[in-house]
């Protein structure tokens, strides 16, 4: 059997005795208990250029000051707790890693935009999750349901895969100029959710799900200025899915 | 302290909680705490699948199912609980479906499957094609529909509520659930919760090890509570190690990729598994294939200067085929790593995985205060409980589909005793235990940090109780676990505050992790045999003898107040399999 050069993968690893760099993290710190004004903090540290920003924040919590506030959980970009502005762009903390945001200058971390700030980098999620479950995420069928699964062919799956990836981490949404100013409209999130539906080839509420959309604050707020797809760490062609729904709603073929 | 009365609570959001959650709020007025929010939790993570004998695309049965579970358990695993678990797989997976959840399909449209450790046709013939998937977002794919159909049942989520006591009140000389207390996030306010019946779905405990493909989260908030109200926590010395970590971050990189065909090789190249497991090569069970690594890098073939990890090879499969079954972890590799699995081989090394040990139930899902008497009004399911489904080694795909069957079964079975029962009054001061650790945490002036402490808790069950065990390194864990508990006793906070105090919530998560780490030290140092996840390198066989038998370790506290663990032991429940020498 055919084997691998075993020590190719050598050059991609991690190094065993890497370097550390000293960064600078700018952190936006909100506290309502002790101040109503935010302010820029910074935490100068010791990193190995291959951890997370995720791992840095640890440091910088665990080390120098416990009261720096942020939500995290699975720490490798599946649960969607760590979305914030990581030098201007929304972005996963424990997906993003040190290298790839110039260490040499200071680096910005800040709550994401659009949502209530509650401390440091955490923000009212309830709006973002009212918006998802307002567009009905769920399969809906009018009964005669067979013993065994329903059929599906592998075209049919394909046909909605890219959004079923949503870990609903509001990268998307809080990245959006519409939502920035107009706190109504649905967003990206919710609409990436409902297309996961809409061209589900089981579901059969795709008319009303269409009809939610075509709302004042629906669909048609999108100004396609692909920041949600530039935003999403999942990958999801975010614009994309809104122009299939929006061409759904003209054309009623979905 | 506010007061709220439901008949029904669930504790944690994840599978388990929320499939019970959409039984239960059919049947009761229910309310789900969650220390997070519910599509953050860890069952999010699992990657690979969900077992059930659907023979869709090749012939399969639960009796094979069943078999392999029990044979993947070292034979620990209670026969009963195995034969409902592989039956009811059918149907939990084809409710799934039914959902909305977008399994990978065949060309006839159904739903697709594919090949998982330990998962085999006939009794260990060869391996069998078992586990429902969706590509290697599987559970993730299990979270979002669970949430989705919990948002069309109306389920009532308490968000970033974290459950920190359980209440139990003896009336008529029995211990009864009375409800629980929950400490707000977001306030610093403590709830108390009062309800008829309480399941517990919180999650496990992996976060006492360093390399572990556990959330940050996952510090066995619900069995510490059970534990320190006097319940027993059974099998705890049981912790399974995935094989395929990412090398020094613990990710997880599902067993599906050797579903697919994925190869583990050391720095020769040699395919080792062939020699450890002849017939399921890669596809051992876990227990096996990490043993395995660890003994090729003991041995000198590890690979990297250091020598201490293996490869996990995909480079001979197709590009399309990994794009199409495996990207999320294709993924990680080139995040994490910076590699392209297309043409390099990825550096791995097992990571702590899962516990099979837990809070004991009987298959209905009704917690056990001792070896036969049920808790009444009180449930628990998924990770933290212990059925047994699982016993000594747990197969890949068999934990989605424990908390969809368990889960479901706990829905049930608390909403109907809510149903047919009254409340239990609260105990006197009911919040009084949250109130007191809270303040002092908060207003302590000790000079002990939570990062220190947790870092040398991480160590030593590195070091100590991980996949090989002897006596010196279990009473070597126990001593240093001890020592940790007495400095955690100095321990204080910088962040003061009552808003989203995180500083304070970690503090108290280390306090529960201390404690299960001692059970599982003190469980592993008792169990004189080598069984499914627990080897012990002095006792290198499996003794049915003296240890087919679970451990149930409880808490006793002395007079002056010194607390101690007691080990006792339960009888595993055999029906049809007797126990043979496991082969792979």
């Amino acid at each position: 059997m055919a084997t691998p050069v075993m020590d190719k993968a050598e050059a991609g690893a991690p190094a065993n005795n890497s370097p550390y760099i000293t960064i600078t993290l700018r952190i936006r710190r909100f506290n309502p208990e002790v101040s109503d004004e935010a302010y820029w903090e910074d935490f100068t540290v010791e990193v190995d250029p291959k951890e997370r920003v995720l791992d840095v924040l640890h440091k910088i919590k665990w080390e120098l000051d416990g009261t720096l506030t942020f939500r995290r959980s699975c720490a490798h970009g599946i649960c969607g707790s760590d979305a914030m502005r990581i030098n201007g762009r929304n972005r996963l903390a424990c997906k993003t890693l040190i290298k790839d945001v110039n260490p040499e200058k200071p680096i910005t971390v800040e709550a994401i935009k659009g949502l209530t700030l509650q401390k440091d980098l955490v923000v009212d999620m309830e709006p973002f999750f009212q918006a998802y479950r307002d567009v009905m995420p769920f399969l809906v069928t009018k009964g005669n349901e067979p013993t065994r699964e329903r059929l599906q062919s592998p075209e049919d799956r394909e046909r909605f895969d890219d959004t079923t990836k949503c870990i609903l981490c509001a990268a998307c949404t809080s990245s959006c100029p519409v939502f920035w100013n107009d706190g109504q409209y649905f967003g990206p999130a919710a609409i990436v959710n409902a297309h996961r539906f809409i061209f589900d080839s089981r579901d059969e509420a795709g008319e009303q799900r269409l009809e939610i959309l075509n709302d004042r604050e629906g669909v048609w707020r999108c100004r396609t200025t692909f920041n949600c797809t530039e935003a999403c760490p999942r990958g999801i062609e975010i614009t994309k899915a809104i122009q299939e729904v929006k061409r759904a709603l003209i054309t009623r073929r979905y | 302290m506010k007061i709220h009365k439901y008949d029904t609570v669930i504790v944690g959001a994840g599978g388990a909680g929320m499939r019970a959650a959409i039984e239960a709020t059919k049947r009761s007025r229910t309310a789900v705490l969650t220390k997070l929010y519910p599509t953050r939790s860890h069952t999010g993570a699992a990657q690979g699948g969900m077992a059930a004998a659907l023979a869709n695309v090749e012939e399969d049965n639960w009796e094979w199912h069943t078999f392999d579970t029990i044979k993947g358990g070292d034979y620990l695993v209670d026969q009963d609980a195995a034969e409902i678990l592989a039956k009811e797989a059918i149907d939990a997976v084809l409710d799934l479906e039914k959902m909305g959840l977008p399994f990978n399909r065949t060309p006839d449209g159904l739903i697709d499957q594919r090949r998982f450790g330990g998962h085999s046709r006939n009794h260990g013939e060869a391996p069998v094609r078992r586990s429902c998937y969706a590509a290697d977002r599987t559970g993730h794919m299990i979270l979002q529909t669970l949430y989705q159909n919990c948002v069309k049942e109306g389920v009532e989520f308490f968000n970033e509520f974290y459950v920190l006591d359980l209440l139990l009140n003896e009336v008529d000389g029995v211990k009864r659930t009375a409800g629980v207390v929950a400490y707000e996030l977001a306030t610093g306010d403590i709830h108390v919760f009062q309800a008829k019946s309480v399941v517990f779905a919180s999650g496990g405990n992996g976060k006492f090890f360093k390399v572990t493909s556990n959330a940050h989260t996952l510090t066995g908030d619900g069995q510490a509570a059970a534990f320190r109200r006097g319940l027993p926590l059974e099998d705890m010395e049981f912790f399974q190690f995935h094989p395929t970590g990412i090398w020094r971050m613990g990710i997880l990189l599902t067993e599906g990729a050797r579903g697919e065909g994925g190869i583990l090789r050391n720095k020769d190249g040699e395919r080792f598994m062939e020699k450890y497991a002849p017939v399921m090569k890669d596809l051992a069970s876990r227990d096996v294939v990490s043993r395995a690594i660890y003994t090729e890098i003991r041995e000198g073939r590890g690979c990297g200067p250091e020598g201490d990890h293996v490869y996990l090879d995909l480079t001979h499969l197709p590009p399309e085929q990994l794009d199409a079954k495996l990207p999320d972890i294709t993924e990680f590799a080139r995040t994490y790593l910076g590699i392209e699995p297309y043409t390099d081989p990825i550096p791995i090394q097992p990571t702590a995985h899962y516990a099979m040990g837990g809070i004991p139930t009987n298959v209905n899902a009704e917690v056990l205060a001792d070896n036969t008497t049920v808790v009444p009004g009180l449930y628990a399911a998924g990770e933290v409980a212990c059925v047994s489904v699982h016993g000594a080694n747990r197969l890949g795909t068999n934990s989605l589909l424990d908390i969809n069957v368990f889960g479901r079964r706990a829905g049930i079975a608390a909403a109907e005793y809510a149903a047919t029962n009254d409340y239990v009054e609260l105990p006197e001061d009911p919040a009084g235990f949250v109130e007191r650790q809270v303040e002092s945490l908060r207003s302590s002036e000790g000079t002990e940090r939570v990062t220190e402490i947790r870092k040398a808790l991480q160590e030593t069950m590195d070091k100590n109780v991980m996949v090989f065990r002897t006596e010196q390194t279990l009473k070597e864990a126990v001593e240093e676990i001890g020592a940790l508990r007495k400095r955690y006793k100095n321990v204080s906070v910088q962040d003061k505050g009552k808003r989203f105090n995180t500083d304070l919530l970690e503090a108290i998560e280390l306090g529960n992790l201390l404690e299960l780490a001692e059970v599982t030290a003190v469980s592993a140092l008792a169990r004189k045999e080598s069984r499914g996840g627990h080897y012990r390198e002095d006792y290198p066989n499996r003794d049915d003898v003296n240890f087919m038998r679970h451990t149930m370790a409880y808490r006793e506290v002395a007079d002056d107040g010194t607390e101690s663990i007691r080990l006792d032991y339960k009888p595993v429940v055999q029906t049809r399999y007797q126990p043979m020498e496991r082969k792979y």
